[in-house]
């Protein structure tokens, strides 16, 4: 037997919860403090709804769906208990949508609408508004924090870097990294998982403030080019400046689960970098000057034919990369076997 | 890696050796560190330094650089001793386990023996070879802490005798399981980057290899076993190799001993770097050709567990700069090669059709999550571990690995021993990671010296200080730590300014060519 939501019929999977069920089908259900990879929380209570037969409104979050249950998420019961909760987190912080990074990506703002709440009702965030910018690639506004409690989930149980924490109780909660110290002073690695899992604006990438709107920026899939993991990244990208601006991981990647390192989330310099060589080169006196492609080409052809001539193929040997793709490391292998006519080819697989 | 890493969870002891996981491989140790805590797995690391994973370890053992072959000797000693082997995989999946057998019995793998071999206490060994032989699946984690050794061929077949010898093969959440430290170096290795093989590892020495090559290309081919790229350094410093092609890679910086290697590269007729910046190497060259980043291009990486993934075009290269296919291409029509590849996809196809590996690895079947070799056709689901029912060549087969020295050992004059290896922070030769100024102020130049060396020698942290070897000598500022033992010291390779491999000792594997990076002897000085 299926379950029932709104009205209309859903097969559910053993283990599934009610918001599950309702995510997987486009039912939107506010929610803060859950995400797929860190789980039930059950902290926030935006998800609330009503069950028949069941008293009061329960959390959906954490609610596992069963055979024939009756779910309501849209009556004006639940849609009232869950706007008094979502204006009461909107109104205990300093979110400031023109202003904030998130703005466009941001899952409270997303609550907010879907919910009618044009401004907070409450007088309730803090008088001062308090940042940490003591890391180097990651900025943290605590008072736009929701205390969801996803980024110190995705650093004790997914990254298990164990830096994350909360510090205090109640209305005073705040996330603590190690002891309470500034980031950069922590043994935090800077993996910025705590940043792909925070909802709100509260943890985001240092280097993308005012360098673009989320809806601004054209997202593509590729492939991490550091180590051998291989983690798949999805790059944001601001297509009129033809930069990368930031990278997140894929989330369903079997590789890597969303997650990166602090490399292959913040070491994307080296592309767009003003040292890039941008025209081939020659040496000439012992300095190099700029030619072009239809100079430079005729004229390694001729200094390697003459090699080849004089000394023979085995004179000449050449290194790929392992930062290349296969597509051109099997190119490169083809131009020294069948073109130079040598096996001398190798790269840095040892070193 | 002879298995995936989604079968970490399907594991229930883990070992790590010669792999600073967190540092070199974050997001495998993240998935390490995973299992540990949900409890499915228990953890044992032998490492030189006490790396952050030691602190989710169960037993961690420091052994001494070079001694790899006695403890993994040691290990199978006690198992074997103790009857912790899997009888009926040896029984039926082996062959040659008398070798293996008469080596690792021996008198001199006993624990109190390896224990003066190795550093490891003699308890210490039996508890991890107990908890390793009693696992159910367990699983060998390894990088260059293994191979980069005179004796790396000797160390990697012990790993996989400790795995055959256990059952540890063949099955999900077990296995041998290099970890590969660049992006495409597997796929590099697929493509035939190397001197012995081409595409598919088909041997360069195999007639019909041959022929089918020169059958596919129109050329004739040469049969004769290439350089490696120690022996290219060693050949263009004899005047042999005149002229050197680098695409991409940059051995000023990774290849052992730096003062040999400098020279060597002057030594030649002509240099030709194809790189996006003027490396260190690039400086040398004769020409250099600017070259379009992995962000710009398409095509496909291939991953530690054998995974083909997708590049896709990120962002325009800069103008000026072309692929690297594209400026192979134009070489190879200026040398009279009648090359004619429109897209990459074209070059995908001819892979499909001489890598049989790959041969159902097509562009269009890739997908979003890639597909993991051997998939041989176009119906082949990919194989997420290797040696499932069979071995590549039947039964797997034992062999007996003598211990043997490091080529370098400390003595009167040089005491230390200098091991190398990466930072968390940074890249190989830094070429990419190095142009993030974020980056570098996280992670400099350093020597890792012990508590006890640094006091002797009156050694503050931090303090600039000077290490020898016969090759050379630079500078670097000291980390006086407890993380590693004393004796030992630790300098990453990443860096220009202190460059590593000025110290490094290029003697190498005999079979692996791969230089001694982890043992040398050195020395430290203060500098008035």
């Amino acid at each position: 037997m299926p379950i029932f939501i709104n009205g209309r019929e859903f097969e559910l999977k053993p283990g599934e919860t009610v918001l599950e069920v309702a995510l997987r089908n486009d039912i939107y259900i506010p929610h803060l403090c859950f995400h797929p990879k860190t789980g039930k929380a059950g902290k926030c209570r935006a998800c609330i709804v009503e069950v028949e037969g069941r008293r009061g409104l329960l959390t959906s979050c954490n609610l596992v769906a069963e055979e024939g249950m009756k779910v309501v998420t849209d009556s004006k019961q639940v849609k009232d208990a869950q706007k008094i909760i979502v204006d009461l987190i909107l109104s205990s912080g300093h979110h400031d949508c023109l202003s904030c990074e998130q703005n466009g990506n941001c899952e409270l703002q997303d609550a907010a609408y879907y919910l009618g709440i044009e401004r907070p009702s409450f007088d309730l965030a803090p008088a001062e508004i308090e940042t940490d910018n003591s890391s180097e690639f990651i900025f943290v506004d605590r008072s736009k924090c929701i205390s969801c409690g996803r980024c110190v989930e995705g650093c004790t149980r997914t990254v298990v870097n164990e830096v994350l924490n909360f510090a205090n109780r109640g209305f005073e909660t705040r996330i603590s990294f190690d002891n309470e110290l500034p980031m950069g002073e922590s043994t935090c690695v800077q993996c910025g998982e705590c940043v792909q899992l925070c909802p709100v604006g509260a943890i985001i990438d240092s280097r993308m403030i005012g360098r673009g709107r989320t809806w601004e920026l054209e997202k593509v899939e590729t492939v991490c080019p550091y180590c051998g993991v291989g983690c798949k990244l999805e790059m944001h990208v601001d297509r009129q400046k033809n930069e990368i601006i930031r990278v997140t991981g894929v989330e369903d990647s079997p590789t890597n689960e969303g997650m990166l390192c602090v490399k292959g989330r913040y070491g994307f310099d080296f592309v767009s970098s003003q040292d890039r060589i941008t025209t081939p080169l020659i040496k000439e006196n012992g300095k190099f000057r700029a030619a072009d492609w239809a100079e430079v080409i005729p004229y390694v052809g001729k200094k390697l034919k003459a090699i080849k001539k004089e000394f023979g193929s085995d004179a000449i040997a050449g290194l790929t990369s392992a930062k290349v793709t296969n597509e051109e490391n099997f190119a490169f292998q083809k131009f020294m076997r069948s073109e130079i006519g040598t096996n001398n080819v190798d790269h840095c697989a040892r070193l | 890696m002879t298995n995936d890493i989604a079968g970490i969870k399907d594991t229930d002891v883990i070992m790590i050796i010669g792999s600073d996981t967190s540092a070199a491989h974050p997001v495998i140790a993240a998935r390490i560190k995973q299992a540990v805590r949900e409890g499915t797995a228990q953890l044992i690391v032998i490492d030189p330094k006490k790396i952050v994973m030691a602190d989710y370890a169960k037993i961690y053992a420091a052994q001494r650089p070079g001694s790899d072959v006695a403890v993994l000797n040691c290990l199978m000693h006690i198992i074997i001793k103790n009857d912790l082997y899997n009888k009926e995989f040896v029984e039926k999946r082996t062959e040659a386990f008398d070798k293996l057998k008469a080596e690792v019995m021996k008198d001199k793998y006993s624990p109190e023996n390896v224990e003066k071999l190795s550093g490891i206490p003699a308890e210490k060994l039996i508890e991890i070879a107990e908890m390793f032989g009693k696992a159910e699946t367990a699983s060998i984690f390894y990088a260059m802490g293994i191979t980069q050794h005179t004796t790396g061929t000797d160390n990697v077949k012990s790993v996989a005798n400790i795995q055959m010898l256990c059952g540890n093969l063949g099955k999900s959440g077990g296995g041998v399981n290099p970890l590969r430290g660049q992006s495409n170096v597997q796929g590099a290795c697929d493509m035939g980057g190397l001197p012995n093989v081409y595409p598919g590892y088909q041997k360069v020495t195999d007639e019909k290899a041959q022929e089918k090559f020169e059958k596919a290309w129109g050329k004739k081919l040469s049969n004769k076993v290439g350089l490696t790229v120690t022996e290219m350094i060693d050949e263009a410093y004899n005047g042999k190799v005149k002229a050197l092609y680098v695409m991409g890679e940059n051995p000023y910086l990774s290849d052992p001993d730096q003062n040999h290697v400098i020279e060597a590269l002057n030594k030649t007729d002509f240099l030709i770097v194809q790189d996006m910046f003027i490396t260190e190497t690039a400086e040398l060259a004769d020409v250099v050709l600017p070259a379009s980043a992995f962000a710009e291009k398409e095509g496909h990486f291939t991953n530690t567990e054998r995974r083909v993934q997708r590049l896709n075009k990120v962002i325009d290269a800069p103008v000026g700069a072309k692929d690297d296919w594209e400026i192979i291409q134009l070489l190879a029509q200026e040398m009279g090669g009648k090359w004619n590849y429109k897209t990459v996809s074209d070059i995908t196809a001819e892979i499909n059709l001489l890598t049989p590996s790959y041969g159902g690895i097509t562009w269009e079947r890739v997908g979003r999550m890639g597909l993991q070799w051997p998939c041989p056709t176009e119906t082949h689901p990919g194989t997420p571990y290797l040696h499932k029912g069979n071995f590549a060549r039947g039964l797997g087969l034992f062999s007996g690995i003598e211990f043997k020295e490091p080529d370098e050992l400390p003595d009167e004059e040089y005491p230390l021993i200098l091991t190398t290896g990466r930072v968390l922070q940074h890249f190989h030769t830094g070429t990419m990671s190095r142009k993030t100024e974020g980056l570098n102020r996280l992670a400099g130049p350093m020597v890792m010296i012990s508590v006890e060396d640094a006091e002797k020698m009156g050694i503050g942290n931090s303090e600039e200080i000077e290490i020898l070897t016969r090759r050379g000598k630079i500078k670097a500022p000291a980390f006086v730590t407890k993380k590693i033992s004393p004796g030992v010291i630790y300098i990453p390779f990443h860096y220009k300014e202190s460059p590593a491999n000025r110290l490094t000792n290029p003697a190498i594997d005999p079979v692996a060519k791969i230089p001694e990076y982890k043992v040398c002897a050195a020395k430290v000085q203060k500098i008035n």
